[in-house]
């Protein structure tokens, strides 16, 4: 196992920038994951520390070697990829043990190797089997498995669940968690999927236009984003994220809307008059009583069992509330929507940054 | 229980009969006829007596009365064809087994290793396959010659990768193509070599495409006419396209029965081996990688 450091990496492919210096370090042990939306840099980013793309500037180093000249597979470190990548015309068992077998381990390791890596993962039954006899979930496993046999300093992980169905997808992630929790191997995972980064990671590095956005454990990024990209993109439903114009009066202050409805607004040392994007999250709203917090017509109401999902529109922007309670909402109603104050988000409408 | 027609699979309940019979039988029947009377054609000159043969008034040019063996016993033991036809084995199956080796790695390198300016190799690769073989035979004449290799098998096996080269290259390309670069990187990690990579991944994925570029090698190199007529001239070292030719026309009589006895037994072994193939083939034409 091994710490990973990346300090000023930059990649370009021709006159085109992807990425513009990022500096993350990975703890030994630590489960990281890269997070943003597609064509941010996270799986460049990747593909950079496994050495399947060269590093146009800066140096990544993993457990105190820069390995910036270095061959993937003297990095030590083991990928699961997209699509998994499973040799099609070898069984899991060959799969499993190739790498061993191009480095020419003994027989008797190479068979040890493996059936640790079969039990630790329930492939047993399937190591005589051809990948396209295996459901998606095994193969899934297989990937990881081969990932295991290898006992490296490093698993990357590159979007391993996109390819399954959600319940399935769910599932993989509790046992890529438990895996980690077992063999505590130090890992990098890139997903676009907030909610897979928010349930897996012990920290989150948050990536958008090849730049880090904000690094941090998932509550602190939920409680305290940096910026309105994390803000936007960490949470599910999304933040509501509303202009309005900071009004200081005594000790407080308050947030004016663009329809002129005023909401109490976070600490904060905003001055008066101050422009600002007011955020919310869906579920740190209440239905308050009437000429109280913000007025909304309801829009759409989505019943999800659990809670209930309300869209409303609020001085012409759309707003998402989330209820535990089963309000009886119709269409068209107005409904007066409380905000819990010192859970709300200020950020600088200029610039973007929290304040 | 359901029946066959139930269990047909999608749409062809759309399909009645009489559609059927216009859409797909009639055109398929048509192109089935048109494909398989030369054959036919073949098949009965092969064993018709001369007297029947150049008698088409009294007999039915297409059906035989009296079948004889007369024409393959001349061309077996009268000729040299059991030599034409090992020399056509021989000289098919090296230079098959040149071009292949040497396409599948050009193909290889140009696909994937992407050295700087190998898409121009790409496209001069199939460059030199347009340029038709009764153009390059000249150049290719005086190189035979001044190598001493005029009239020797040699020059054949060392000239027919001129044009299967370029055809295996570029079809195996298309078929390296449609392997996942992942599987690639993987091994890759996985600690393989390029060399490893190319033997105990690409290659053993990418048999069915180099069973179809083996088989069109094959083909091209099995009815190659215009070298073997160029650069060799002894009975012994002919193959079979040309010692038919050259041998069983004498001046302006045709030795009809012969000529097609010798085209029937030479045409077999090539479609033995189609036969063989034949799902590869398609396979290998379409490029897909199943997983």
């Amino acid at each position: 196992m091994a710490a990973v450091e990346l300090r000023g990496v930059r990649k370009s492919f021709g006159a085109t920038r992807v990425i513009h210096g990022v500096d993350v370090s990975i703890a030994d042990g630590e489960f990281v994951v890269l997070v943003g939306p597609s064509g941010c840099g996270k799986s460049t980013l990747l593909r950079m520390i496994a050495g399947l793309e060269e590093i146009s500037d800066g140096e990544i180093a993993i457990g105190g070697r820069v390995v910036n000249q270095v061959a993937p597979k003297e990095r030590d470190i083991a990928m699961v990829f997209q699509n998994y990548a499973l040799y099609p015309h070898m069984t899991v068992r060959d799969n499993m043990s190739f790498s061993l077998r191009l480095a020419r381990a003994p027989a008797e390791k190479v068979q040890e190797r493996v059936g640790k890596a079969a039990q630790i993962l329930g492939l047993e039954s399937l190591l005589d089997r051809y990948p396209r006899q295996l459901s998606g979930g095994q193969r899934q496993r297989v990937a990881m498995g081969r990932a295991i046999v290898r006992d490296p300093q490093v698993f990357l992980f590159d979007e391993p669940l996109s390819n399954l169905d959600a319940k399935l997808r769910v599932q993989m992630r509790a046992e890529i968690k438990e895996l980690h929790q077992r063999l505590r191997t130090t890992s990098v995972y890139v997903t676009h999927d907030q909610i897979e980064a928010m349930t897996m990671a012990d920290r989150i590095v948050v990536m958008h236009d090849g730049k880090v956005e904000q690094v941090g454990s998932p509550l602190e990024l939920y409680d305290r984003p940096a910026n309105l990209f994390v803000a936007g993109f960490i949470g599910s439903p999304a933040m509501n994220l509303l202009p309005g114009v900071v009004r200081r009066s005594g000790s407080g202050a308050e947030v004016e809307l663009a329809d002129g409805g005023r909401v109490a607004a976070p600490p904060t040392q905003a001055g008066d008059g101050q422009a600002v994007t007011y955020g919310v999250r869906p579920e740190h709203l209440s239905l308050g009583t009437p000429g109280q917090g913000l007025t909304a017509e309801v829009v759409v109401v989505e019943p999800t069992g659990a809670d209930t999902h309300v869209l409303a529109r609020v001085a012409g922007k759309s707003l998402q509330a989330v209820f535990r309670e089963r309000h009886p909402f119709q269409p068209g109603q107005q409904v007066s929507l409380r905000p819990e104050a010192p859970k709300t988000h200020l950020f600088d409408a200029a610039t973007g940054l929290r304040i | 229980m359901r029946s066959a027609a139930a269990d047909a699979s999608g749409t062809d309940y759309l399909e009645s009969l009489p559609r059927k019979l216009v859409t797909v039988y009639l055109p398929l029947g048509v192109f089935l006829f048109v494909l398989l009377f030369p054959f036919y054609w073949m098949a009965m000159t092969t064993v018709k007596p001369n007297a029947e043969l150049y008698d088409y008034k009294t007999y039915s040019p297409f059906w035989v009365v009296h079948p004889t063996l007369d024409h393959v016993k001349k061309l077996l033991f009268d000729t040299s064809y059991p030599s034409w036809l090992w020399n056509t084995v021989l000289v098919s199956v090296s230079s098959t087994a040149i071009s292949l080796v040497a396409s599948a790695l050009a193909a290889y390198a140009i696909e994937r290793l992407r050295f700087r300016g190998s898409r121009y190799v790409g496209m001069g690769i199939f460059l030199a396959y347009l340029v038709p073989p009764s153009i390059l035979f000249i150049p290719l004449a005086t190189m035979v010659f001044r190598l001493g290799l005029f009239d020797t098998r040699l020059a054949l096996i060392l000239t027919y990768p001129t044009f299967l080269v370029p055809f295996c290259t570029w079809l195996l390309m298309g078929y390296f193509r449609t392997i996942p670069y992942e599987l690639e990187e993987c091994a890759l990690i996985d600690g393989a070599t390029r060399w490893q990579i190319l033997t105990r991944i690409v290659l053993p994925l990418a048999v069915p495409g180099l069973i179809s570029a083996g088989i069109f090698a094959f083909t091209l190199s099995w009815n190659e006419f215009i070298y073997a007529l160029t650069f060799v001239s002894s009975s012994e070292v002919k193959t079979v396209p040309v010692g038919v030719i050259t041998e069983l026309v004498e001046g302006d009589v045709y030795h009809w029965g012969s000529l097609m006895a010798g085209a029937l037994l030479g045409s077999l072994p090539v479609a033995v081996l189609y036969s063989f193939f034949v799902e590869y083939y398609v396979s290998g034409l379409t490029g897909a990688v199943k997983e």
